[in-house]
């Protein structure tokens, strides 16, 4: 009743809804756009209503358009008022629509952000909801920004629904706000415990998602993710996570040792064949990182190779297709364990399906052999001749190149085979690879001396065929074949039989149709051949032919003189004047044959395309140094007379410079000749002895002649392949008996020898034995001596990822908190003190601490996970109605499997990635070296062990043992890392000045605090920013002593002013117990904090710290007395500010400014804008030359404002502060800072 | 990620559209055209995926689909999704829109587009994979819905 009565009232209102207009659109099938254009008139009236429900109906019409095609964006402000109604059915109508046209050029974004703020925290979970959805299709830089922090609080809300939507919009969010990614990425890690299996399973999307991008970045996270894989029983997760495992192998392969034993288990256990898929893939992305050189694992390759199998066997054709795609990862790095399946892949070419065929011809790529490449291409020429998309036609046609011309044509043993299949493939119609084959035939001519001869015969039929050039309107690529036929019939013209016929053939006016970059061609090469028939003639007493072949230019050329190409046109009129030249001369009977020959003398070495980049500097050369004097910065200094003298000292240095590299070309010269004197693929100088080398080969006993008697279907005067494949079966018979005889005893002999290991030698023939039909050399593309052997990859500068790539693990920095903004106009200095959580400031001691618990944790840890499992096998017992957890979607489909059973891996030892890694092999190594020797554990190259299989029974005792030493020198490790780390941070505050300008000296803030023969305090102070009267006193503590350091205990005695921060429960005099103890050499790092009332003094605090000094037989307690500094500096923190704001506050009359001068700094001026950054917690608003705005905040939210300007070593520092007196001491704290340097 | 979901049915008509990646109306019209007429013309018993549909980009790109009586649905994919994770993906979206529609058809489809949209809200967000279990993802359409029907309650009541 009550909807009837809804349905009426909405009618009443509203002229037409959603369903009507559908009705609308159905019904005026003949004048649609008419139809629709009406309609949005009247949605454009309704949209003037005030009324909300009739603009959301309108907006709702307006989206359905959209999806046929209409713009819609011109109501973009209609839809933001529909987003920002306070009903959740008109809100969702508006953010539907938003999501749908919305995107980063929308200019009404910028009216979204506080409505999807409110949306954001509404107490209505799907109003937040709904907000969420919608943004995450529409999120843009700016939004983004501004709502990182927001969304971060929503992955922790209570409600799952929302936590999930929270967790998978930061992917969006870090995409357009990268700076985002490192504050929130803890909390994302979080998640990936959540108890929701949804939330946990959005977080290993996205860490996922990330991870594909910038693997190395995720490689610590390895550990936690084994753990999920371990005890996850939802195969979405699983899935994501095995497809990371897959990225992240190639980069840590002993992550992938760890990894094969659980995932092969997983392949035998599971029936879900999502999961098997990607597992077998996941195993062989672990292969491949590990070298080929494991035998051991030869049977993870059988048994993903025999999976694989059963998939491609599969009736279902997108398991066929998978396994395919698979294999064919495969066939990279085991093409042997491939090869054997070449019967099922040759079975798939004939498919019915072109995705499943496209995916054979990939595997095909890997199979062939010397012995096989004529039959797979017979194969693939059939297949061309029948498939009837062009898509397909050239996928073969790129793929028969592919295949032929891999590795330096390896397979090829026969060069007329193939260049003759090359000729037949310029008969295909419509190709647009046309350069692709043209591009072959230069290579294979240029770099196969002994087939030119045969391909200049080929290349002179295929220009005197007309067909090619009559096609070359329609099918414009596939002309382009001409343009190596010209190039190789005018360069290599000596082989041609009737040059003056080709030279005909190149000058038909039909070809002025050609594209201008092949006319050129044609004229060019023509003059060569013209040059050719010259010196050909030469000596004959008849020059008829010499004067026929120059009127003949004569007269063809001045078509080409008109021609509208540049290039065809100046080329075919410089020709023409030399030809008309040359005629004159040939009517005085002047013999100029060697004359223009020597025009076109020399010969074209090939050249490697990187060659150019590879030529390495020479010593002494400074690519980047002036060559003249630098110019000067105003012109008027150009002017003046001390130029002159510049120039003439230049003038001394410079010859002599010359000399020297004269001498050394020359050297260079004559050892490069040395070296391709030795190197036998290298072309010699003497033509003669390459003649009778090619004679000896011989070329002549292919019948040319029988070309003219192939099909007349087929284009005259073209030979075709097939007769190479009976004549190569021949001639490996042949080959075969010969070899037979003498073999038989050599190889009864050899199988003697090695037994059964060399398998294939009983086979027909072997690789190895088929020799090729005529020798050829393949001329290596040259190189420049001594080049370079880097291979750098560049990446893309566009890359949006790119901006990702950040190290994760690093802690983070004060000024890399989100920005929490509320209104940007006003309350532009954000106080970041209120992100809560966000803050990370406490990072590393945790970690410190986390290590030293590491064995209670593990205890721990193990317990949880055994009550998980035991929890897993009672749900799965339980069945569907147990509850949704387990995200198994129905039956008939690939993911359907009750639980993965999986193995029990090895125990997760910790968080620490390179420990857990390593923890397989040091079990290993334990048990050959002896625990006293503690030497440097290689961490990289720790896997070489030959046998690192986890397999000690006895030596458990040494294996904690020596697994402690390590941690401990990793704690020692990361303790000197963490000394650095320090300036890494100083180089990023001070970014936006001095990023392009010479490296910082490495600084440090931790300040020796005290020091005896026994142990070293270093620590730093900083200003605490979630709470204005705390700051953080981080201590390192170094024992220096060969003695056991324990029960220290770190006390201060308290001013008024500063307290130490107790536990609660503790008198004010206790002291605190610092966590950890320390063995001798190593050091560890604690953080105590204080709390203090008044920040504008610096404060110096008495302080003792207590210990034991545990020696061998007797113990003893030790003190240390210290004196904490707690300077106004370590107050301040490090925030960024825009310059406008800074502009504002500079006016503003609640500062008050001082200035201070400081003489003698020798400094840079960056050197010296960092270290006040660094250590006095500034940021740069803005440098303009030597002169820059700083800018920094005091815990108590005090502005400090600095104007620092530098001129002849005196730097003046303009001050302002609401707070004078933290002023001047920070002043004088700077000053001190550039006294001491 | 996904970057584009297409509903079409048998004609190429589009039934729902959703990009993830913005492009322009009329080069998501050309879109669909070109996807249509890639799909249309294979045979109901070969593999579901497709490579490389030259306007929806690059050869990390798959478009996976399934064909359902009148509809195509089609998902283009990286590689970073499990291709068989999709396939099933589609079908949990379907029998899901056939829960909630009680017996879908296309005519569903075509007069709810927008109840259609809210409902793979529930499945993808943003690109990702936000719900794979059926129960919930009805179970939340249901709440939504019935929140707004309490809504128009209210309206008609004023």
């Amino acid at each position: 009743m009550a909807l009837k009565m809804v349905k009426g009232s909405i009618d009443r209102i509203f002229d037409k809804n959603l369903q009507d207009l559908v009705r609308g659109v159905r019904s005026h099938r003949e004048d649609e756009a008419k139809y629709i254009s009406s309609c949005i008139d009247e949605i454009k009236q309704e949209l003037k209503q005030d009324n909300i429900a009739v603009k959301a109906n309108a907006v709702c019409k307006l989206t359905y358009l959209q999806m046929l095609g209409y713009d819609i964006s011109w109501a973009a402000f209609n839809i933001v008022e529909v987003m920002s109604s306070s009903k959740f059915t008109y809100k969702r109508i508006g953010y539907l629509a938003a999501s749908q046209c919305f995107h980063d050029g929308t200019d009404v974004i910028m009216l979204t952000t506080n409505q999807i703020r409110k949306d954001l925290s509404s107490p209505n979970q799907y109003d937040t909801g709904v907000a969420l959805t919608g943004l995450s299709c529409f999120v843009t830089p700016d939004l983004a920004r501004d709502l990182a922090n927001d969304i971060m609080t929503l992955m922790s809300h209570t409600k799952p629904y929302i936590r999930k939507k929270a967790v998978l919009i930061m992917y969006k969010v870090f995409l357009k706000y990268p700076e985002s990614l490192r504050p929130a990425f803890p909390r994302l890690k979080e998640k990936l415990d959540d108890p929701d299996p949804g939330v946990q399973s959005a977080a290993v999307n996205v860490i996922c998602e990330l991870a594909r991008r910038n693997p190395r970045n995720y490689l610590s996270l390895a550990p936690l993710f084994f753990k999920l894989m371990t005890s996850s029983t939802n195969n979405w997760v699983l899935i994501k996570i095995i497809k990371l495992f897959g990225a992240l192998t190639p980069l840590e392969p002993r992550l992938g040792k760890k990894l094969i034993e659980p995932l092969t288990n997983l392949i035998h256990s599971t029936s879900a064949m999502s999961l098997l898929y990607e597992c077998v893939n996941t195993v062989i992305a672990v292969l491949i990182s590990l070298s080929s050189g494991m035998p051991n694992h030869s049977a993870s390759i059988q048994l993903c190779v025999q999976k694989l199998r059963i998939l491609i066997e599969d009736s279902d054709q997108n398991l066929k297709y998978l396994g395919l795609l698979a294999m064919s990862k495969i066939l990279k790095t085991h093409p042997k364990s491939v090869q054997s399946h070449k019967d099922l892949v040759l079975q798939c070419l004939d498919d019915k399906d072109e995705s499943i065929r496209l995916r054979a011809l990939d595997l095909l790529y890997g199979m062939v052999s010397k012995k096989n490449l004529m039959e797979i291409v017979k194969k693939l020429m059939v297949h061309v001749d029948k498939a009837e998309g062009t898509t397909y036609r050239d996928e073969l046609l790129t793929k028969i190149i592919d295949i032929c011309s891999q590795s330096n044509y390896q397979y090829i043993t026969n060069f007329e085979w193939y260049i003759s299949i090359l000729v037949e493939l310029t008969r295909l119609e419509g190709t647009r690879h046309g350069h692709l084959i043209a591009s072959q035939m230069l290579d294979v001519a240029v770099r196969v001396k002994a087939i030119r001869g045969f391909a200049v015969v080929q290349m002179a039929t295929l220009l005197d065929n007309t067909t090619l050039l009559a096609g070359s309107g329609q099918h414009k690529s596939i002309c382009e074949v001409l343009y190596a036929a010209a190039w190789i019939c005018g360069e290599f013209s000596e082989h041609l039989e009737d040059p003056v016929h080709t030279l005909e053939a190149m000058l038909r006016p039909k070809v002025a149709t050609l594209p201008g970059h092949i006319q050129a061609i044609y004229i060019q090469n023509a003059a060569k051949l013209f040059a050719a028939v010259l010196n050909g003639q030469q000596g004959t007493p008849d020059c008829q032919t010499m004067q026929e072949s120059s009127q003949l230019l004569i007269d063809r050329l001045p078509l080409f003189v008109q021609s509208a190409d540049l290039e065809v046109q100046e080329r075919a009129s410089c020709i023409l004047q030399l030809v008309k030249f040359i005629q004159k001369l040939q009517h005085k009977e002047v013999e100029v044959g060697e004359e223009v020959t020597a025009l076109f003398a020399g010969e074209l070495n090939p050249v490697a395309p990187k060659a150019q980049k590879k030529v390495p500097v020479p010593d002494g050369l400074d690519l980047d140094a002036w060559i003249n004097e630098p110019p000067s910065e105003s012109e008027s200094e150009d002017e003046k007379p001390v130029a002159v003298f510049a120039e003439e000292e230049l003038r001394h240095a410079r010859p002599h410079h010359t000399e020297v590299d004269e001498k050394e070309l020359a050297r260079r010269r004559e050892a490069r000749k040395q070296e391709q004197a030795n190197n036998p693929f290298y072309i010699k100088a003497s033509p003669t002895s390459q003649k009778g080398y090619q004679d000896s080969t011989g070329v002549e006993h292919i019948p040319v002649v029988q070309i003219d008697l192939s099909v007349p279907l087929k284009v005259p005067g073209m030979s075709t392949s097939d007769k190479y494949l009976k004549l190569e079966e021949e001639r490996r018979q042949r080959e075969r008996k010969e070899r037979g005889k003498k073999e038989k005893k050599k190889k009864k002999k050899r199988e003697k020898r090695s037994g059964m290991g060399r398998r294939h030698d009983s086979g027909p023939e072997s690789e190895e034995d088929i020799a090729p039909a005529h020798m050829v050399d393949i001329v290596t593309e040259e190189m420049p001596e001594n080049a370079l052997s880097s291979d750098d990859d560049e990446k893309d500068p566009n890359d949006p990822y790119r901006a990702l790539d950040v190290d994760l693990d690093k802690p983070l920095a004060d000024s890399e908190k989100l920005p929490v903004r509320a209104h940007r106009p006003t309350n532009i200095l954000k106080s970041p003190a209120d992100d809560g959580e966000v803050q990370e400031v406490p990072k590393e001691p945790k970690k410190k601490s986390k290590k030293e618990k590491r064995d209670k944790e593990e205890e721990r840890k193990k317990s949880k996970e055994e009550k998980q499992r035991r929890k897993h096998h009672h749900e799965a017992r339980k069945g569907p109605e147990g509850g949704p957890p387990t995200g198994e979607p129905i039956q008939s489909s690939y993911n359907a499997e009750l639980e993965p059973a999986l193995p029990t891996a090895a125990p997760v030892e910790a968080s620490d990635p390179d420990f857990w890694l390593s923890s397989t092999l040091l079990s290993s190594k334990s048990q050959e070296t002896t625990e006293a020797t503690p030497g440097p554990i290689p961490e990289k190259a720790a896997d070489v062990g030959p046998g690192s299989e986890p397999e000690n029974t006895k030596s458990s005792k040494h294996k904690k043992k020596k697994q402690k030493k390590d941690k401990e020198k990793e704690e020692k490790k990361r303790k000197k890392q963490h000394g650095h780390s320090g300036d890494r941070e100083g180089e990023e505050s001070v970014q936006n000045g001095t990023l392009e300008e010479e490296p910082l000296p490495p600084m440090s803030n931790y300040s020796l605090l005290a020091e005896n023969s026994y142990v070293k305090m270093v620590c730093d102070i900083q200003g605490n920013l979630q709470n204005g009267s705390q700051v953080v006193v981080s201590i390192i503590f170094e024992n220096k002593s060969t003695s056991f350091l324990k029960s220290m205990e770190f006390n201060v005695l308290d001013s008024l002013n500063s307290k130490l921060q107790r536990p609660e429960g503790s008198g004010p005099h206790d002291g605190l117990t610092v966590p950890f103890q320390l063995p001798p050499g190593v050091s560890n790092e604690a953080r105590f904090i204080f709390s203090v009332q008044s920040i504008v003094m610096p404060q110096r605090l008495k302080g003792t710290l207590t210990f034991i000094v545990k020696a061998d037989d007797s113990s003893t307690h030790e003190k240390l007395d210290f004196k904490l500094h707690f300077t106004c500096s370590s107050y301040l923190i490090t925030t960024p500010c825009y310059s406008d704001t800074f502009a504002k506050l500079l006016e503003s009359a609640d500062l008050k400014g001082t200035s201070v001068r400081l003489q003698e700094v020798s400094l840079p001026f960056h050197h010296l804008l960092a270290k006040i950054c660094f250590h006095h917690h500034f940021s740069v608003v803005e440098r303009i030359d030597s002169c820059a705005s700083l800018y920094s905040r005091s815990i108590q939210g005090h502005h400090v404002c600095l104007l620092v300007k530098y001129a002849h070593q005196t730097v003046t520092i303009d001050a302002k502060c609401d707070e004078s007196s933290l002023l001047g001491n920070v002043l004088e704290e700077i000053k001190k800072t550039f006294s001491q340097s | 990620m996904i970057k584009a979901i297409l509903i079409f049915n048998n004609h190429g008509k589009p039934r729902l559209i959703r990009f993830y990646q913005y492009f322009a109306e009329d080069m998501q019209q050309q879109i669909i055209r070109e996807t249509f007429h890639l799909v249309s013309k294979r045979d109901d018993n070969v593999c579901n995926f497709l490579e490389g549909g030259s306007l929806i980009g690059g050869s990390d790109y798959k478009l996976i689909y399934r064909h359902y009586a009148t509809l195509y649905f089609v998902f283009c994919v990286d590689s970073s999704e499990s291709e068989l994770g999709i396939l099933d993906l589609i079908q949990v979206f379907v029998e899901t829109l056939d829960k909630c529609f009680e017996n879908v058809c296309e005519l569903d489809l075509i007069f709810h587009m927008d109840k259609v949209h809210y409902i793979l809200q529930e499945v993808v967000m943003g690109g990702m994979v936000l719900e794979t279990n059926m129960n919930e993802i009805v179970a939340q359409v249901e709440l939504q819905n019935r929140m707004e029907k309490s809504e128009f309650v209210f309206i008609s009541r004023m």
